[in-house]
């Protein structure tokens, strides 16, 4: 049987690949603003409940109850804002990307709602500084969203108010930690905040705030649309519904697909991905972006869910997925990843601040043949520093979870190849001591 | 949720920061390392295990500033919490069960020192910082002894100056935000931040603009490594080898308390002591620093005698005969009437009272005034119902009213700040010219120079529920609606370019308001409150007693008293001009630096027919004199001083005088005897015993118990007995990045006896003042505010070699742009300016902060500048300014000032 596609939130962007992100288009041929003109017809608390209902999982990373987050809100307490994370910035993570290009309208329809439903009057969508085409769309797409009454005063005569601003980020990956996102909202450094106080309680401008990703609310007008049971009864067990996975790597079809929950790793990869590309071997594959834990070949046919992921000390993360065939090397690998969180690290906690940058230092030695035999004991013993125990769901020493991905991958390289590196490492000292190399 | 919506900024606290927690005790059980504990609920984990035995590690909490959790060193172990919880952010609920030294802990406390120390330099035996370094002594008590780390270390040059007196080692530096935070959220003054990221994450200043905070100093002794250093104390000493005492600054009338180090007979530092009610561990850069006019060359060590045309040096017997002589023969010839004595705000509570008495009790002279033209009526200040530093924290409201506080009492300033930002107590402004507290203002409310009068009847209306259609108004009435307490108001003297009515006569509106109105003076010079506190001041007795009320009393004690209240600064001034004051003792001032009125000052020193100078240095108001007797000053004499509240703290000696010094009191005592008076006064001792026993308001401040009295007394002891602190000083050099603490240490532990209650009734101010005349203004002149700046040309400035290099020389016109764009020219040209008193020519300088109308000179300034501007007779002082070249007049030709 062919492994299809279940498109929900990406069925309208295939559908029209030259003017999706159009006001015009969006309207005609998507019904865009519907849900948010039937939202707004409905009780806020029963639009929280609908969303409950469906069981959506926040797709940034995290997978927290989107409902549940937003009725953490504390009652009484206003303003409130919502912050949408488009700072999508996870290494091989291209979903919201394709979204902010691509279907900017469905965005802000799903955040309208959302601040309706938490009766929010300011929304700020935080993009990615990268992202040059999509904040020029998105910002069009809001500007026309204005023009047309579905943001700004009395939205559809309903009397609710939304002001929704873009603002772009200056290109740093810590702004897409929720409170490093809401420092640099603030004007802040970028700098994640010591938890509690959540969000939900003291967030934005030390008012109660909801930091929802692009693609969460991107689902959020379908829902509403077709009903919360609807959305339930896709997907497996606790993860419902549809995601989009950016496949990427030694893939012959890289790509986003969006797929029902609990369609197994091959499904996406062999099926819809096309395999490995030139009928290379698997060698292992990132299943939840570059801060997730490995998954090797006999994982293929474990299904895409966020409790199993859990239970197979990995996580679906923000659906991305590296593909690496038996060509590679996993210490180079892993040495890529460590200098990009050695570079990313924002400073704040020790133990990631001089950590990420140490593991740097001993990857790099270690993938060029200068490694000492007991290199990698090394690295687990002073990265337990950074997350005792080494243990997925990972515990951290630090406030926000780059302490424990500056270690993931370490912690995946003894898990899958630690005999293997030990051997080499060995080797590696052998050849230099009879050449009278001295290590580095 | 267990965290409720209150701002960070907002968060309830007495002293102490809390996070609000939900739970219904107001203390709550927690049990750390096995040992139970009680807590107020909400208090941050690792101070209540401080509190109760348990040091937790730590490098970025530091308890006066909020949490920010950054080093990761203070993790623990919660029961219940998933992973380890860092105690400085963590608040204490009922039932938690913590612990400090398991396994897991030990382990992270190791990994943590481990990652510090693997870009840290180990230049420890260059370091200043070596021997009293946190990271040192907590890797030696927690760390894991080696590193594993063989890499090469992260570099940068080093090291850099971020200001004049601040140096920063970003190779030391551990990135705890100590200074950022500091330096934010304290001090105001957001100048330094992060940059970079990872491992290159560095301390930066902006381009262009260096770290010229008024408190910088605050950041070197909190950094918790060697990565600050002060420009005056780099390389000078090894901690090691520093003997310190505590004593308290003399640069202002805050009292900070500090410890003052020295070696080789040298101060070479003063570090903030974490006073609760005082200064809370900060002092400003001018107090932290101005040690070092202590050592100056210009410094005079023996006493000097006129002979033919010049002071040549004497010996003492030599030098008190000459003076003694000089005050019998005026007193002879002309009587006690002729001999007047200016300044004494400078020394100790035991040189004021000494020569309150020898001044009143012994020649027999109230012309005696320690403030000089520049302060408030002693009247007043004396009189008016008192507020202490920490009623701020409660107030109800707090109003300026008085100078810019930065710039004059700079904690003082910092406390306020604190009250308004992070205690939510609505602050109003009442002012002519923008402070450096107007923008943590609730509410500013801005007047012509001399002239509060209207806004502050317009306030007290609305407090009184009258409407207002003014906004700002408004919003002060919003803000301390079902707030209590008192308002205090921060009363000082905003001008030296107006009379002082103006401000009396806004404060009497005050008083009179029906609100429980108290006052905390705002007079700047060290120890102007214990000068006029022991009698310093003409009309009144040491104690707070008038001349009349206590008359009986001190008669009895020194044998006589003047009959009638004399001359105040001003007065003197005058009558040494006219000829009625023949014999001028200038007592620790300058009358050419210190006075407004320059011409005036000038002119009664020339015609004064004797001067007698008790002062440290031979300028300007020396040149006058026939006898020159140098006191040993701060740093080199025990005794005490009383703050701007009131409170008397101890002073401490640490080096010993070069030369032949004499205390000030014991001159006095030396002239008594000469004068054919014994005081019987052998030690600061039993002059402080006879202050206690003699000055009503000193009653039970006797030098036993200021030597126990850890936070010092406030007067009257009976109105403030309660808050007395037992406890040993601290002493030693040590432990400076953390607040030196001043909780009770219990050393002795008994409470005070019952109070005792002073023997006559306190002054009270009855509150009565006339509305000074409207001084009409026209569109051709600037009203003048001058006022001091805190680096000036004042000799604690000019002599301290590091803060010299920040003083401004040379005083400038500031004026709005739109004042200066009106007369054509660019900043820094010079402009002729023409007062009443005469003209200068300044160079102007736009300001914003200078609204329309009104002009700024700094009165602290040597050369041409406000102290030609101003008369001393006039209520307020008009400027008419014109370009050099005079084509380009703001106005008519000068028709003189108000």
């Amino acid at each position: 049987m062919a492994v299809e596609e279940t498109r929900i939130v990406t069925k309208f962007l295939r559908s029209r690949e030259d003017d999706s992100w159009t006001f015009d288009a969006a309207r005609k041929h998507n019904k865009a603003y519907s849900a948010l003109e039937k939202a707004l017809g409905m009780e806020p608390a029963k639009i929280v409940e609908e969303v409950q209902t469906s069981g959506l999982r926040g797709r940034g990373g995290a997978g927290f109850g989107a409902g549940q987050k937003w009725s953490f809100l504390p009652k009484d307490v206003f303003p409130r804002y919502l912050a949408v994370n488009a700072d999508e910035g996870e290494p091989s993570t291209f979903k919201d990307h394709m979204l902010l290009e691509r279907d900017p309208h469905q965005i802000i329809e799903g955040a309208a709602i959302t601040a309706f439903a938490i009766q929010a009057h300011h929304a700020f969508i935080y993009i990615r500084g990268e992202f040059g085409l999509g904040a020029e769309r998105l910002q069009q797409a809001v500007d026309d969203a204005y023009a047309n009454g579905f943001l700004g005063e009395d939205i559809l005569g309903s009397g609710f108010d939304l002001e929704l601003i873009v603002h772009r980020g200056a290109g740093c990956y810590i702004a897409g930690d929720e409170t490093g996102l809401l420092s640099s909202l603030e004007g802040e450094r970028a700098m994640p905040r010591i938890k509690p106080p959540f969000p939900a309680a003291q967030g934005l401008y030390a008012a109660p705030t909801v930091v929802n990703n692009v693609e969460t609310l991107s689902t959020v007008p379908h829902i509403i649309r077709r009903g919360g049971k609807w959305y339930a009864g896709l997907g497996v067990n606790k993860s419902t519904g549809t995601r989009i996975f950016s496949v990427s790597g030694m893939v012959e079809r890289p790509g986003n697909y969006e797929v029902e929950l609990g369609m197994s790793f091959r499904d996406l990869i062999e099926g819809l991905a096309g395999g490995v590309r030139d009928g290379k071997a698997l060698k292992f594959f990132i299943p939840g972006g570059a801060s997730a834990p490995w998954l090797m070949p006999e994982h293929l046919d474990e299904p895409l869910d966020m409790d199993r992921a859990s239970e197979l000390k990995t996580m679906l993360g923000s659906g991305a997925i590296m593909v690496f065939d038996e060509t590679v090397d996993p210490l180079l690998i892993s040495w890529r990843l460590a200098k990009f969180y050695a570079h990313e690290s924002c400073g704040k906690c020790t133990p990631c601040r001089e950590g990420s940058g140490w593991i740097d230092k001993v990857l790099h030695r270690m993938a060029h043949g200068l490694g000492r035999p007991d290199d990698l004991d090394l690295l687990l013993d002073f990265g337990s520093n950074i997350v005792p125990g080494l243990n997925a769901p990972f515990a951290q020493t630090t406030i926000c979870a780059l302490g424990p991905s500056t270690m993931s991958h370490v912690v995946s390289l003894d898990r899958y190849f630690g005999a293997e590196i030990r051997d080499r490492l060995a080797a590696d000292h052998a050849t230099r001591a009879s050449l009278a190399v001295t290590a580095v | 949720m267990s965290m409720n919506a209150v701002p960070m900024s907002q968060w309830p606290s007495d002293h102490r920061y809390t996070i609000p927690v939900a739970g219904d005790q107001d203390v709550v059980s927690v049990t750390i390392d096995d040992k139970v504990v009680q807590a107020p609920r909400g208090e941050l984990l690792i101070k209540v295990a401080q509190e109760h035995g348990t040091y937790i590690p730590r490098f970025c909490y530091h308890e006066r500033m909020k949490p920010v959790g950054m080093c990761r060193m203070c993790l623990v172990e919660v029961e219940g919490m998933r992973g380890l919880q860092i105690s400085c952010a963590t608040p204490v609920t009922e039932g938690m069960v913590v612990r400090t030294q398991s396994p897991g802990v030990k382990e992270a406390q190791d990994g943590v020192l481990e990652f510090l120390l693997i870009n840290h330099p180990l230049d420890c035996p260059v370091c200043d910082r070596g021997g009293e370094c946190p990271l040192q002594d907590q890797t030696l008590a927690f760390g894991p002894g080696e590193s594993r780390y063989v890499e090469e270390k992260r570099h940068f040059e080093k090291p850099i100056p971020i200001s004049e007196l601040v140096l920063l080692d970003r190779e030391r530096c551990i990135q705890c935000g100590r200074c950022t935070r500091f330096a934010t959220e304290v001090a105001g003054d957001p100048l330094i931040d992060f940059g970079g990221r990872g491992e290159s994450t560095e301390v930066i200043t902006y381009p262009g603009e260096p770290f010229s905070s008024y408190f910088s100093g605050n950041v070197v002794q909190i950094c918790p490594v060697g990565a600050l250093t002060a420009r005056p104390y780099r390389f000078k000493a090894r901690p090691w080898d520093l003997a310190a005492i505590e004593t308290s600054c003399q640069s202002c009338a805050v009292g900070c308390r500090g410890t003052l180090g020295s070696t080789s007979n040298r101060i070479v530092r003063l570090l903030g002591v974490d006073s609760e009610p005082i200064n809370q561990g900060w002092l400003c850069d001018k107090g932290r620093y101005g040690y070092e006019w202590v050592h100056s060359d210009a410094r005079v060590h023996a006493p000097m005698v006129k002979k033919g045309t010049g002071l040549v040096e004497s010996s003492w017997p030599e030098a008190l005969e000459a003076a003694a002589g000089a005050i019998r023969r005026v007193h002879d010839e002309h009587g006690a009437g002729a001999i007047a004595v200016l300044g004494g705000a400078r020394g100790t509570n035991e040189d004021a009272y000494a020569w309150a008495r020898l001044a009143k009790g012994v020649i027999g002279t109230d012309h005696v005034d320690a403030q000089l033209g520049d302060g408030l009526p002693a009247d007043v200040i004396l009189g008016m119902p008192r507020a202490t530093i920490a009623d701020l924290d409660r107030a109800k409201a707090i109003v300026l009213l008085g100078a810019d506080l930065k710039e004059e009492l700079p904690v003082l300033a910092l406390r306020i700040r604190r009250a308004a930002l992070d205690l939510g107590v609505p602050l109003i402004e009442v002012g002519a010219r923008d402070t450096g507290l107007t923008r943590d203002a609730t509410s500013v409310l801005r007047h012509l120079p001399g002239a509060s009068a209207e806004v502050v009847t317009t306030l007290v209306g609305a407090l009184g529920g009258r409407k207002t259609r003014t906004k700002a108004v408004e919003r002060i009435v919003e803000a301390i609606t079902d707030r209590d307490g008192p308002i205090v108001v921060v009363l000082g003297r905003p001008s030296v370019a107006e009379s002082s009515d103006a401000t009396v006569h806004a404060a009497s509106l005050l008083a009179a308001s029906g609100h429980d109105v108290r006052f905390l003076s705002a007079l700047r010079r060290g120890n102007v409150h214990g000068a006029l506190d022991l009698g310093l001041t003409p009309g009144f007795l040491p104690g707070r007693v008038t001349l009349d009320a206590g008359r009986t009393h001190f008669a009895t004690e020194w044998g006589s008293v003047p009959g009638a209240p004399g001359l105040d600064a001003a007065g003197i001034m005058r009558g040494a001009v006219d000829g009625t004051i023949k014999l001028l003792v200038l007592l620790g001032c300058d009358p050419l630096g210190d006075f407004p009125d320059r011409a005036l000052a000038r002119e009664a020193l020339a015609k004064a027919e004797r001067v007698v100078c008790v002062g440290a240095f031979a300028d300007d108001g020396a040149a006058h004199a026939d006898v020159l007797l140098p006191p040993t000053v701060w740093g080199e004499q025990r005794g005490t001083m009383s703050n701007l509240e009131g409170r008397v703290v101890r002073l401490g000696r640490k080096v010993t005088p070069e030369g032949t010094t004499m205390e000030p009191w014991r001159i006095a005592a030396e002239l008594a005897a000469r004068l054919g008076t014994e005081f019987d006064l052998e030690t600061v001792d039993e002059v402080q015993d006879e202050i206690a026993r003699v000055a009503p308001a000193f009653a039970g401040v006797d030098a036993a118990l200021v030597r126990r009295a850890r936070d010092g007394a406030v007067l009257p002891l009976a109105d403030h007995v309660d808050e007395l602190t037992f406890g040993a000083g601290s002493a030693g050099a040590g432990v400076s990045w953390e607040p030196i603490p001043s909780s009770p240490e219990e050393a002795g532990g008994a409470p005070a006896p019952g109070a005792p209650v002073p023997a006559l009734a306190l002054h009270v101010w009855s509150g009565d003042a006339v509305a000074p005349p409207a001084s009409p203004t026209d569109a051709y002149s600037l009203r003048l505010v001058a006022a001091r700046t805190l680096y000036g040309s004042d000799r604690v400035v000019a002599a301290s070699p590091s803060l010299a290099r920040l003083a401004e020389d040379g005083a400038r016109l500031r004026v709005h742009p739109r004042d200066r764009d009106a007369l054509g020219v660019a900043d820094g040209t010079r402009v002729r300016v023409t007062a009443g008193r005469g003209t200068v020519e300044l160079a102007i300088e736009g300001d914003p902060s200078t609204p329309q109308g009104t002009a700024f000179v700094a009165s602290n300034r040597t050369g041409p500048g406000a102290g030609d501007l101003v008369d001393a007779d006039a209520a307020v002082t008009d400027l008419r300014v014109e370009t050099v070249s005079g084509s380009g007049s703001a106005g008519g030709a000068p028709d003189g000032g108000a």
